[in-house]
């Protein structure tokens, strides 16, 4: 069969692409390397919704990260990942810092991001009293959120494929040709067919581009590195705090993610390694140095994890979205920050773009906007907590003890999607908490192996070689 | 295996111990004895045991029992005379919560999300293990670097191997126990890297855990990179100089996919803190009187949730002084409270319990910051011990007798552990 449109790459561009897509009476595919969707740039970023004040008006990703901030809401609404409008401050610590702060709430205003506010001392010790007393002034922008990416994806992801999105993992694009009047794909898994290709393969997009022909642009890492606090400093700060921007970056910011945990960072590096993932002590000292001038109680004892992402970055460092050289190929590549909030905006500009070079968008009447949403045990009120814990007794069975997940979310994880470990952990926050997966790791392998009827020594922390434990040689045994 | 032992849940208890290991079940027989009548033992795991259940070496109960025994024979002896005492266990349950009038909130696998009263609550949920993040090893994040009771877990309560070949990063005994257990299963242990100058296990686990078996110990060494995207496929490690700074130009590659972390323990204080008792930022477990009461009446503590210890031996015997407590406190018997405090002075970390009263014989517990040749140890200038060789290691323990204090008239007295030459 020949598809109508195939997505190559499912982070967070491409799950909101395929979600648009489905909207319409088309065949579509997408087609993603990894053992699951957003296992690239999409989960490992800082999570931030930006205002919409930041990105120059005149850059295309200046445009679309306030289109894109304002259609989270409705997404949110439908799709029920996590997501919250805590607003942010950009705050000066020194007089020539002010007429930064004054030029970003112009151009904000410019774009039409309403609620800008400049604040002074008294108000910011007031509403946030643990930034340090040094600072003098704060830019407050209420339009600012935090989201929890993975889950951005998955949700996305399983709309989608509700209606009607095929999707295959573990499939990476090894190959393309172009026929009269379609594309042919290759993968391990075989060969694909499709009217139109949509390059959304994040840090690959320009080997893809290449294996159409149209390879005209590069792709550099730009590594971020992030450090995650323990839940104690919950509520420690409200707002996502940024320091005064200079011209070459955004700064250290802090960050109350979705889910309680104060996370801090990102740092920013042109590195040569599309698969360099690597954390380091320069990183985290120029993190946690940055950090305490501006929230001095923050300390590097509080660290229970860290990770780095990579930032596509295409030449020019804007995006790089639209037609190429051959029919049928598109380009939704260099997707850098802010792409999480843009990418919301960017599927409904590639429809547009489709649309004008000759996709039909006939609109299906049985589309559904949203998915049941998953249970999260922890917040529920008592009652209803005791109401489930009846009904379905997995619910009453504790899996991971610093984030309390219980099995019953572990086991609808799964039939969600979930394959990994890490597939668990991004659903479920197991694993995600203070010990680290210490407790629940054997469980929630265990789990996996029983549902997907796979031996436990082939279940993966991210798929590939990941692989956890082996079988015990037969010959090895004691008494000690 | 000593699993649930009830049909359901009661509403009221008299004391509720959180918690089923050695702690916890030593607790709730000391408070059975002295009168609490209705006792209920809450574990999260399908059997009580705490971490004793995947210690399958020998070395348990030398001192408690004076024989050597497995950590599960240890437990074993516990779970029989608790069962005989007729206390309650819920095991695959959990205590989500307790508040300030001691209703517990469970979530239990055969009965759902239940609240209970307690009028006592002994709080023995042990510690967990430190993980890469609190100390930042840089590099990548690749699967094959696990806790080593994660390891330990695996191996000896699942039935899998951790991996081909092993590097362990630091010297705990868990780290220890499991270089002698992967080189018996047939895993190519390469070393155990230690960032202090001296081990930070029991002597006698570094000889039989390692010198036994050829395994190498670096001390002053750390771990300074990690390689391998999908697996751990290499380590880079350095030597590092009285600052912990790692000297790079002597660092070196090791071939491995599998690293073990045995850097540490921290006391499980979360519900603790729920709670809003005062902690010790040095032991990080709750601060406690002498009969292990924390700063929230009727809230009792003990095992490595108010301070890690390196024997089984010592917890029972501190848990079980908690619970005797737990149960006075039920019945109306508390005995008067202390009136001197211990504050840890020259190479004293910390001591355990924070007070005392000077007319009852109690046990002190506490460890050294250095290792010291011939010391002695001092309590103020009313008594002083020769303690032979000091290590942090080893807790050491100190029974302190009113005889000692008849003639103190302050409230504070400070502990040292001085060099001898210079007393
Ligand atoms: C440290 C950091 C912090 C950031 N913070 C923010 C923020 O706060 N807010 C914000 O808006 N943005 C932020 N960003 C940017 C944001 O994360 C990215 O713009 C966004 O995730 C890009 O999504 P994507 O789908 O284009 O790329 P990806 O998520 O990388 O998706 C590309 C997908 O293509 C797949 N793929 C690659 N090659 C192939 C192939 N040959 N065949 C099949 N599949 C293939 C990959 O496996 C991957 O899943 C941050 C980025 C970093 C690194």
């Amino acid at each position: 069969m020949v598809y109508d449109v195939a997505i190559v790459g499912g982070g967070i561009t491409g799950c909101a692409i395929a979600r648009e897509l489905t909207r319409y009476h088309l065949q579509v595919i997408l087609l993603e390397k990894e053992a699951e969707v957003g296992f690239g740039v999409s989960k490992a970023n800082s999570g931030i919704i930006h205002g919409g004040h930041h990105g120059k008006p005149n850059t295309l990703k200046g445009k679309l990260e306030w289109t894109g901030n304002q259609l989270w809401d409705t997404l949110h609404e439908e799709l029920g990942f996590g997501f919250q409008r805590n607003g942010e401050l950009t705050v000066a610590l020194q007089e020539d810092q002010l007429p930064t702060l004054a030029e970003l709430k112009w151009q904000g205003e410019t774009k039409g991001v309403p609620g800008l506010e400049l604040w002074e001392q008294e108000k910011l010790q007031k509403e946030e009293p643990h930034l340090s007393p040094d600072i003098i002034a704060g830019l407050y922008a209420p339009t600012t959120g935090v989201i929890n990416p993975y889950e951005a994806c998955f949700n996305l992801i399983e709309n989608a494929c509700l209606n009607g999105l095929e999707l295959v993992t573990d499939c990476p694009v090894t190959g393309l040709s172009q026929d009269k009047d379609y594309w042919t794909i290759q993968t391990p898994k075989g060969e694909y067919a499709s009217r139109f290709i949509l390059n959304a393969a994040g840090l690959f997009a320009d080997e893809i581009a290449k294996m159409a022909g149209v390879g005209d642009f590069t792709i550099r890492p730009r590594k971020g590195e992030e450090y995650l606090l323990d839940k104690r400093l919950q509520g420690y700060v409200k707002r996502v705090i940024f320091p005064c921007p200079t011209p070459v970056s955004k700064g250290i910011l802090v960050i109350p993610t979705f889910d309680g945990t104060l996370m801090v960072g990102p740092t920013a590096e042109m590195i040569d390694d599309k698969h360099d993932l690597t954390t380091s002590s320069a990183g985290s000292s120029q993190v946690f140095n940055s950090v305490t001038q501006v929230v001095p109680g923050i300390s590097a004892r509080d660290c229970i994890a860290e990770f780095a992402g990579l930032r596509p970055v295409a030449d020019g460092e804007d995006f790089i979205i639209g037609p190429t050289a051959k029919r049928g190929f598109f380009n939704v590549a260099g997707i850098q920050s802010p792409g999480l909030t843009a990418a919301p905006a960017i599927a409904t500009l590639i429809l547009d773009i489709l649309h004008e070079e000759g996709l039909n968008l006939s609109p299906k009447d049985n589309f559904t906007p949203s998915i049941e949403k998953p249970i999260h045990f922890a917040s529920l009120p008592t009652e209803a907590q005791m109401e489930l814990a009846k009904r379905d007794s997995s619910y009453s069975h504790l899996i991971c003890r610093c984030e309390f997940v219980t099995e019953g979310e572990i086991l609808d994880a799964i039939s969600r999607g979930a394959r990994t470990l890490d597939g668990l952990k991004f659903r479920t926050r197991a694993g995600m908490g203070r010990c680290q997966g210490g407790f629940c790791s054997g469980r929630c392998m265990e789990l996996l192996s029983q549902k997907l009827d796979i031996p436990v020594s082939e279940v993966t922390k991210r798929g590939g070689n990941s692989w956890i434990v082996r079988e015990r040689d037969e010959v090895f045994s004691s008494d000690v | 295996m000593l699993t649930a032992n009830l049909q359901h849940l009661d509403k009221d208890y008299d004391v509720v111990v959180v918690g089923g290991g050695p702690a916890g079940m030593a607790a709730a027989l000391g408070a059975k004895e002295t009168g609490a009548e209705k006792v209920l033992i809450v574990d999260r795991e399908k059997e009580a045991g705490g971490i004793l259940l995947q210690c399958i070496h020998p070395g348990f109960g030398l001192q408690h029992f004076r024989e050597e025994l497995t950590g599960p024979e240890y437990a074993e002896r516990y779970k029989q005379q608790v069962l005989d005492a007729g206390i309650h266990v819920a095991t695959d349950t959990y205590v989500l919560d307790i508040d300030q009038d001691k209703q517990v909130k469970l979530l239990s696998g055969t009965d759902g999300v239940r609240l209970i009263n307690t009028k006592a609550a002994v709080l023995s949920m042990g510690a967990r293990e430190r993980t890469r993040g609190a100390i930042r090893t840089p590099g990548h994040r690749p699967a094959g670097i696990l806790t080593a009771g994660l390891a330990q877990k695996f191996v000896n309560l699942m039935g899998y191997l951790p991996g081909n070949k092993a590097v362990i990063l630091g010297s705990g005994d868990i780290g220890l126990i499991m270089a002698r257990r992967l080189t018996l299963e047939g895993v190519e242990v390469k070393g155990v890297f230690e960032i202090m100058p001296h081990a930070n296990g029991l002597n006698r686990n570094i000889v039989q855990c390692l010198h036994d078996y050829d395994i190498p110990l670096h001390l002053s060494t750390t771990v300074v990179d990690l390689q391998g995207r999908d697996r751990l496929e290499k380590i880079t490690v350095a030597p590092v100089d009285s600052h912990f700074q790692p000297d790079l130009s002597k660092s070196w590659d090791i071939d491995c996919d599998t690293l073990l972390l045995s850097i540490g323990l921290i006391p499980e204080n979360e519900l603790t803190r729920r709670l809003k008792i005062r902690l010790d930022p040095v032991t990080q477990g709750a601060v406690v009187n002498s009969q292990m009461e924390t700063s929230k009446d009727g809230v009792f503590v003990c095992g490595n949730v108010v301070h890690i210890h390196d024997l089984v031996d010592f917890v029972s015997a501190e848990s079980e002084l908690t619970g005797r407590n737990a149960g006075l406190y039920v019945t109306d018997q508390q005995p008067p409270g202390d009136n001197i405090r211990l504050v840890p002075g020259e190479n004293v970390r910390y001591c355990v319990p924070h007070t005392i009263s000077s007319d009852r014989t109690h046990t002190v517990y506490m460890r050294a910051s250095q290792p010291m040749e011939e010391s002695i140890l001092r309590l103020g200038d009313v008594y002083e011990k020769k303690l032979r060789y000091v290590v942090p290691a080893e807790m050491i323990n100190l029974k302190v007798r009113p005889r000692f204090l008849q003639n103190f008239h302050g409230e504070t007295l400070k502990v040292d552990i001085l060099p001898v030459d210079n007393t």
